[in-house]
């Protein structure tokens, strides 16, 4: 269980993070949601180790996250950034690597989780090729890789993968493919976190959604029993309608709803988000 | 299957190595026979073999050629190559950015600094002294200066306890200047001999080795190269960015730390005894990424090789073209070096590798 506890920040006389709480469970995929300064990069910072002072307690599998040592830290919780810039000509397989940095893996090993994190993430044509030329979604996917390779080994201790907004810089199919694929990770005893700009990607994929608006929790819990009308306004401030559409819940922004009322079923999902 | 991936991985990281030092071995022994007195080498085998006492009776003149006067200078330019492409190719994975050369950390300004504050003031102040300053103190004050300008780097680029990186390279420019309009202070006052014996020093020499300098050289580029070395694999992982590399289990500061400091060791002693030598440091390292693969672990090692390898090439042209007269060796590199690497960077176009 990676759990934070009553956590606050703040940067100057600025309070980015107030009070928040929650718990990461393993098998579960926990989404981050709320407008742009709601202090979700801020609380994945913290999360991962990367910022330091901060006010509360994180405990990883009930060990305070301070005590851990780097590298321990690293075998137990990978992050997947937003994107990923790879200045000299490396080929995918040493990019995936680099997940493999904390670990004493003799080559043998060494290729094996490098074959298998390809393989779990459909990569196999990918394979020599160099990253600089892939798209931005192969690109993705190859660091999908890495994070993956660097969580696979066996430790009874569950294991922990934070996504910071991955799907910001991609097209519909690879978003949905991007977290289909991290959603599966929960298969494997690992918890994930996924901070989502997009609220439709974030309740089709989360079993608990946290809101977040001004660094402070609006709503936390279950995803299918707070992402409610209620809450998503009060996030974004932003009226929304929801639409159930066979047991899927579908959010749209009101403005654009109140244009084209009558066209709802002719509207194309790619347009909202 | 698995196993003879793997090996067939060993086995192409150990041939590139392989195929380095073969073409370092060539280099060296060529560069020990060519030279004014030519010594075969026959004759190379014959001095070493009666230097361990097995044979006698050599011609003694071969043997001073080749123990006090060729094999101190390859040796030099051997470890200052290696010096200057291992923190180049270290400092450009560091900074992310291909276009680094080792001097960006202050380095050779300082250095530079140091070195014209000798030319300036130990004529007039202890004119007894200048021969032993020809020999240790212009290194001593070139180190001393390249040393203090990389602190001073450092300290600047700390940003809430950390290492700026952008911070770093804009330090790096400010001591740079800083250095620069110092020295360009110094010139303005120089006399014409001050003046030479400058420009010369800038444009690198590498006859004036001993063995003496070389006890103090070896051993401070061997631990500065070892350090770099064990760098190699964070660096990988820094080239995907500092966050990652944390992420990924890096202890991110002390690699900055130690490979500036490293970096600046390399340069800086190398710097001291020979003055500036550019090009060395920025291109070789593209040469071993665009030739073999940009993985630390071997563009690290390779880059000292092939720094060593390009140096050598060069000094071999550097005093055999307008024998007995010798050309300033940081000019001879760089018309050596610039054509392969415009070449390389043709084809690798087209690979789009770059």
């Amino acid at each position: 269980m990676f759990t934070i506890d009553n956590i606050s920040k703040s940067i100057g006389r600025k309070t980015i993070l107030r009070n928040c709480s929650l718990q990461i469970e393993p098998g579960k995929f926990t989404a981050v949601v709320g407008p742009n300064g709601a202090g979700k990069t801020t609380l994945l910072k913290i999360l991962s180790g990367e910022t330091k002072k901060f006010a509360g307690e994180v405990k990883l599998n009930g060990k305070n996250i301070s005590n851990f040592k780097n590298h321990e830290l690293s075998k137990l919780r990978a992050i997947l950034p937003q994107h990923t810039v790879v200045n000299f000509p490396f080929t995918i397989e040493q990019v995936i690597e680099i997940g493999r940095y904390a670990f004493k893996d003799s080559s043998a090993a060494k290729e094996e989780v490098i074959d298998k994190a390809i393989a779990l993430t459909g990569l196999e044509k990918y394979k020599g090729r160099h990253y600089q030329t892939l798209s931005g979604g192969e690109k993705q996917r190859v660091q999908m890789a890495r994070v993956i390779a660097q969580l696979l080994h066996n430790s009874p201790d569950p294991k922990y993968l934070l996504l910071d907004e991955p799907t910001s810089s991609l097209d519909l199919a690879q978003q949905h493919a991007l977290l289909a694929l991290a959603k599966k990770q929960c298969n494997r005893h690992i918890g994930v976190l996924a901070i989502l700009h997009d609220l439709n990607l974030a309740i089709q994929y989360a079993d608990d959604i946290l809101f977040l608006k001004e660094g402070q929790t609006v709503a936390y819990g279950a995803c299918n029993e707070v992402a409610t009308t209620d809450v998503i306004e009060e996030t974004f401030s932003h009226p929304v309608k929801l639409i159930e559409d066979n047991g899927q819940l579908i959010i749209v922004p009101k403005s654009i709803l109140n244009i084209q009322t009558k066209n709802l079923n002719t509207i194309s999902y790619g347009q909202f988000s | 299957m698995q196993i003879a991936l793997t090996n067939k991985n060993i086995s192409k990281h150990t041939l590139t190595i392989l195929l380095m030092l073969g073409l370092f071995s060539v280099l060296f022994l060529s560069s020990l026979a060519i030279g004014s007195v030519t010594v075969s080498p026959f004759d190379i085998v014959l001095v070493f073999a009666q230097k361990l006492g097995i044979v006698s009776g050599i011609d003694e003149m071969k043997e001073l050629v080749l123990i006090n006067i060729r094999l101190p200078r390859l040796l030099l330019t051997v470890s200052v190559g290696a010096a200057l492409g291992i923190s180049g190719a270290a400092l450009q994975g560091l900074f992310r950015n291909p276009l680094v050369e080792p001097g960006i950390i202050g380095v050779s300004s300082g250095a530079a600094l140091g070195a014209i504050f000798v030319i300036m003031f130990m004529g007039t102040v202890a004119p007894a002294l200048l021969e032993v300053s020809r020999t240790f103190i212009m290194p001593l004050f070139a180190f001393l200066g390249g040393g203090l300008a990389t602190v001073f780097t450092l300290k600047l680029s700390k940003f809430e306890g950390k290492t700026q990186i952008t911070y770093l390279i804009l330090a790096g420019v400010a001591i740079t200047s800083l250095a620069g309009a110092a020295i360009g202070l110094a010139i303005f006052y120089a006399d014409d001999a001050q003046l030479r014996s400058y420009t010369f020093w800038t444009l690198g020499d590498l006859s004036s080795a001993t063995w003496e300098k070389l006890n103090i050289l070896l051993p401070l580029i061997g631990i500065a190269c070892t350090g770099l070395i064990t760098m190699s694999r964070s660096l990988n992982a820094i080239a995907l960015g500092e966050s990652e590399a944390f992420h990924s289990g890096v202890s991110v500061e002390k690699v900055k730390l130690l490979t500036v400091l490293f970096s600046a060791m390399a340069v800086g002693v190398s710097v001291a005894f020979t003055g500036i030598i550019g090009f060395v440091g920025l291109v070789v390292p593209h040469i071993i990424r665009i030739s073999f693969t940009s993985d630390h672990t071997l563009v690290l090692p390779c880059s000292a090789i092939g720094g060593a390898c390009l140096l050598l090439l060069a000094d071999i042209f550097a005093r055999t073209i307008v024998i007995p007269a010798e050309l300033p060796i940081g000019v001879v590199t760089a018309v050596i070096g610039t054509p392969f690497f415009i070449y390389l960077l043709i084809s690798s176009k087209k690979k789009r590798l770059i």
